[in-house]
């Protein structure tokens, strides 16, 4: 009974697989991506939900051995509350990427682009996320990494015509490797202690301080880097906004969490002790994350761009909690460490339900205008109501506003760094204060850029002819958004239900959970105790509601109801033309030159083809120049040294080969 | 069950009492600025003549343009709703603490600046841009403020932070005084008021709220008007009765009850005169000398924090 939920993960599984091979067909018959494939990867969602919803609620934990892999080295699985959480992650956002998708890909038919490509490596991306939850040894945990990895950059790399989208799917590849190898190093150093590949001796072994802390240095930079944080981000905002806008939502909101599996799993499951000083360096590199984050995604006028740079903003505040969790569980106050780890997990799964949902909009303002640049768009919102409405609620959450989802996250983290107080050191004490005002910061920015996003988007007036045009999205574009939007307030209003779901997690890695949270029965979130801090999100929708309905039953008696239309406001002058609004620029230009020193600005004017001279505006990271290019160069480089050895004699690389043997052979002896 | 509806109560009582407070700072301006001044009550005719007047709405503008200033009332007076402003322990004061108050104001503000994007002309998205860039300096350094306190009272709770004031006696921190520094400043700026933003120009070049407003008539502009209005009392009242909570009433009886409407009353008139005062000698600053003023609201919430987790926690 037990083992039902890791059958159903495992099926799952099989599901994905097989919707990648159903797409090797689409070649022949382009239909078979839009009524399968796609409808398998939301099946495939369905099945690893059910299953992660049950291993959380029965508390269970499974575990299996397949026959595959090496002989003495066979491929162990399993299902325990935290895969369990990652599960459910995956299935939610899956399956609503599955409802939407089949819409999504019908106008990648009769393209150019390859069918089976998109198909084939959805199908095999998603079954790679799905193995590395569900991984029980270091071997099947890479492969799993790796397929995830390799099948992700064949789809940055889809629409592979444009120079740009070919430069940003290499600068993935590259990172996805650098950080694996990170990994695959860390793994080695648990392995070493532990005497076997499986998890299960790696969290027996005893490790010295002074390699565990390797072991989380390596797993941080291999996950971190994975995660997008700074300063190692600048290949998330090049990768994920160039994939097709329903597996740019996949990246940016499960491929990312997926990587936060990786680092709780190593850090606070496999390697035992934790010390202070890796939740100090957590809580700094996250700061750093959520104000480059922000401020990158405030700049930007690129629509997906400017997502994917917000997600390295939320991936910074997860890792914030989780640095919070290290801390007060390295200092001896593990049930506060419960309630910041629960806080990381519950904004990793706010993030992965927003972020998607904001991904999916995205892709219905390009299916329906072609557009993506955020000053070419307006009035959306009376052209497209749905996807406007969904979008609306997508943007009230990330900006944590009550009563939405990424509210509730960002309060738990806050009430979790408000008891630092807690701390023996003065110095860690002043600290975690100066982490929240990062946060506090990160958080009224986050609101800025998400007015910018919608008020550019979706209000005002059309700034071009074709978003004029736009017609609204098929239904099954919006029942996927829908999807995610009702989930988005569901998780805002009944914290205390999701808190006792993620609660099983808290007690298998930290012994201890969060009881007293739900203690005064489910209305109120109570995180420490009722006197500490309270909230009651069902409460505060319902009083909104009420009073709101009474304003508007009060005024609606009366007889003046119906309003007269007239004309803007337009200073006795000519009037207003869509030109003259606010652009997505100019919205952001006080704060640009608020915090001017972070970015790189070429601003000037230029003399077009045409004649026209027009305004230009580039905002450059520096993370890129700094970080990327030099080891994009080294790596280059190096490709042509080797290159040397490439005659073209086959008398030569049989004497190389020979010459490897040899010193292979004379090193194992 | 009498706590629920003394609750009811008091949050009427913000409703009501917002306009008039309004009315006394524009008279003690007035009076120091040798002019006679409108009456007292003024607010409240303004607000009768707006709901009662035709409501008109640009052709350009969306549904949300409609929608906008009920959400926006509300949640400015529900937040002004969990302030104790004369009773302590209301029932209220569960539903929300400190951060979900500032959290609830940013959702009005939120709305606020998407209202002034939606007709597409280009004030409203100045004042918009000019908001989001204001608050997203005055937020951080209100929590700031905020989290000095809750740290004080082990409480982000506004009732945990002023029973322990209470009992505590007044004792001078120095933490409390540089939130109370902090808090002042924010409070400038996120009402609205001089040197931040004059809520008395109707200069288009200069406005920040105003511009934001511009579109709106009828109901729709008294609820804004109105919701501005309480967003006034309930910075006033986070301002002294957190840092001077004596006379609110602890127990629901009619006596307390009377003495701590009658407390807050004198307290919030003391705070409007002065607020009156500080709008007369000062000028308005120019847009680009907010950050500066903000960031040192910043630094002062920072300092108060850091002068508690270090001065006060180990002693």
């Amino acid at each position: 009974m037990s083992d039902s939920p890791l059958v159903l993960a495992l099926s799952s599984l099989w599901l994905a697989l097989g919707s990648s091979a159903i797409s090797l067909l689409a070649g022949r018959e382009p239909r078979l991506l839009r009524l399968a494939a796609v409808p398998l990867l939301g099946l495939a969602g369905t099945a690893a939900l059910v299953a992660g919803l049950w291993t959380l609620i029965a508390e269970t934990n499974a575990s299996a051995i397949l026959p595959l892999g090496l002989p003495w080295l066979p491929w162990h699985v399993r299902l325990d509350p935290l895969s369990g959480v990652f599960l459910v992650l995956i299935g939610l956002v899956t399956g609503a990427v599955g409802l939407y998708g089949r819409d999504y890909v019908r106008h990648f038919e009769g393209g150019r682009e390859s069918l089976i490509t998109l198909g084939g490596f959805s199908g095999l991306f998603l079954a790679g996320m799905l193995l590395v939850v569900l991984a029980d040894d270091a071997f099947v945990f890479m492969i799993a990494w790796e397929v995830m990895s390799l099948s992700s950059y064949f789809l940055v790399a889809f629409q592979h015509e444009q120079a740009a989208n070919r430069r940003a799917a290499f600068l993935y590849l590259l990172m996805a490797h650098v950080g694996g190898l990170a990994i695959l190093l860390g793994f080695g150093v648990l392995a070493a202690f532990g005497g076997g590949f499986d998890f299960a001796s790696m969290r027996a072994a005893e490790l010295t301080p002074l390699w565990a802390g390797v072991a989380f240095a390596l797993a941080f930079l291999g996950f971190g880097m994975k995660a997008g944080l700074a300063p190692l981000h600048a290949w998330l905002p090049e990768a994920h906004p160039v994939a097709p806008s329903h597996i740019s939502a996949l990246m940016s909101g499960v491929m990312l969490k997926v990587a936060v599996y990786g680092f709780i799993r190593v850090v606070l499951d496999l390697n035992g002790e934790v010390h202070w000083s890796w939740g100090v360096t957590l809580i700094a590199v996250g700061g750093l994350s959520a104000l480059v984050g922000v401020l990158f995604a405030l700049v930007q006028t690129d629509l997906k761009r400017l997502l994917a740079y917000s997600s390295v903003e939320n991936l910074g505040i997860v890792f914030i909690a989780l640095g919070l969790a290290l801390l007060f569980q390295s200092t001896g106050h593990p049930n506060l460490a419960a309630l910041a780890l629960v806080a990381a997990l519950y904004h990793a799964l706010n993030h992965a339900l927003f972020k998607s949902l904001l991904f999916l909009g995205a892709g219905a303002i390009l299916h329906s205008t072609h557009e993506r640049d955020l000053d070419q768009m307006g009035g959306l919102l009376r052209r497209m109501p749905w996807t406007g409405s969904f979008f609306l609620i997508g943007c009230l959450s990330i900006s944590a506003l009550p009563p939405f989802n990424g509210f509730v996250s960002e309060w738990l983290i806050f009430q979790s760094a408000l008891q630092a107080w807690n701390l023996e050191s003065g110095v860690l004490r002043s600290l975690v204060p100066i982490a929240s005002a990062v946060l506090a910061l990160t958080g009224a920015l986050v609101a800025a850029t998400f007015v910018k996003v919608y008020g550019i988007a979706f209000l005002g007036q059309a700034r071009s002819r074709h978003v004029r045009r736009a017609r609204p999205s098929p239904k099954g574009m919006w029942a996927g958004q829908g999807v995610l939007a009702a989930l988005c307030v569901l998780f805002g209003v009944l914290p205390t239900q999701i808190l006792g779901l993620l609660d099983p997690v808290a007690e298998q890695l930290l012994g201890t959970g969060v009881p007293q949270a739900g203690a005064n029965g489910w209305l109120w979130l109570t995180p420490i105790s009722a006197e500490t801090a309270s909230y009651s999100a069902p409460l505060t929708i319902l009083l909104l509601a009420l009073i709101a309905g009474a304003a508007i039953w009060w005024f609606k008696r009366r007889a003046s109801w119906r309003v007269r239309r007239c004309d803007p406001w337009d200073c006795g002058f000519a009037a207003p033309t869509p030109r003259m609004q606010y652009s997505a620029a100019s919205f952001a230009q006080p704060i640009r030159r608020v915090f001017a020193l972070l970015f790189l600005i070429d601003e000037g004017q230029e003399q077009g083809a045409d004649g026209v001279t027009r305004y230009r505006l580039r905002i450059a990271d520096r993370a890129r120049g700094w970080l990327y290019l030099p080891v994009a160069r080294a790596v280059d480089s190096s490709a042509r040294q080797v290159a040397r050895l490439q005659s073209g004699s086959v008398r030569l690389y049989l004497g190389w080969t020979l010459v490897t043997l040899l010193v292979l052979l004379w090193v194992i002896s | 069950m009498s706590a629920w509806f003394i609750a009811l109560l008091q949050a009427l009582l913000c409703v009501a009492l917002a306009p008039l407070l309004v009315g006394w700072v524009r008279r003690v301006k007035a009076r120091l600025q040798n002019r006679r001044g409108a009456p007292l009550l003024q607010p409240y005719a303004d607000l009768h003549k707006l709901m009662i007047k035709e409501t008109r709405v640009a052709h350009t503008a969306s549904p949300l343009f409609r929608v906008a200033p009920y959400i926006v009332f509300v949640a400015i007076w529900l937040a002004c709703a969990t302030v104790p402003l004369i009773a302590l322990d209301l029932p209220t004061a569960g539903i929300a603490d400190i951060i979900v108050l500032v959290g609830l104001l940013a959702l009005g503000r939120f709305f606020l600046a998407l209202a002034g994007m939606d007709v597409g002309t280009a004030f409203g998205g100045m004042g918009a841009s000019r908001e989001m860039l204001i608050s997203a300096l005055a937020e951080p350094a209100l929590l700031m403020a905020v989290f000095t306190l809750a740290m004080t009272a082990h409480s982000t709770s506004l009732v945990g932070v002023m029973e322990h004031h209470l009992t505590d006696g007044f004792l001078l921190r120095p933490s409390y005084l540089f939130a109370f520094g902090a808090l002042v400043l924010v409070a400038l700026a996120e009402c609205g008021r001089i040197p931040v933003d004059n809520p008395s120009t109707h200069l288009e070049l200069t406005m920040v709220h105003e511009a934001m407003l511009l579109e709106y008539t009828g109901r729709h502009l008294a609820l804004m008007e109105w919701a501005a209005w309480i967003k006034l009392l309930l910075y006033g009242v986070l301002i002294v009765n957190v840092f001077l909570p004596w006379g609110i009433a602890t127990v629901f009886t009619p006596a307390a009850l009377a003495l701590g409407l009658i407390a807050v009353v004198v307290k919030l008139a003391l705070l409007g005169a002065a607020l009156a005062l500080g709008e007369t000698l000062m000028a308005k600053m120019r847009l680009f000398r907010v950050p500066g003023f903000l960031n040192l609201a910043l630094l002062l919430g920072l300092l108060g924090l850091l002068s508690h987790v270090i001065l006060e926690v180990g002693a």
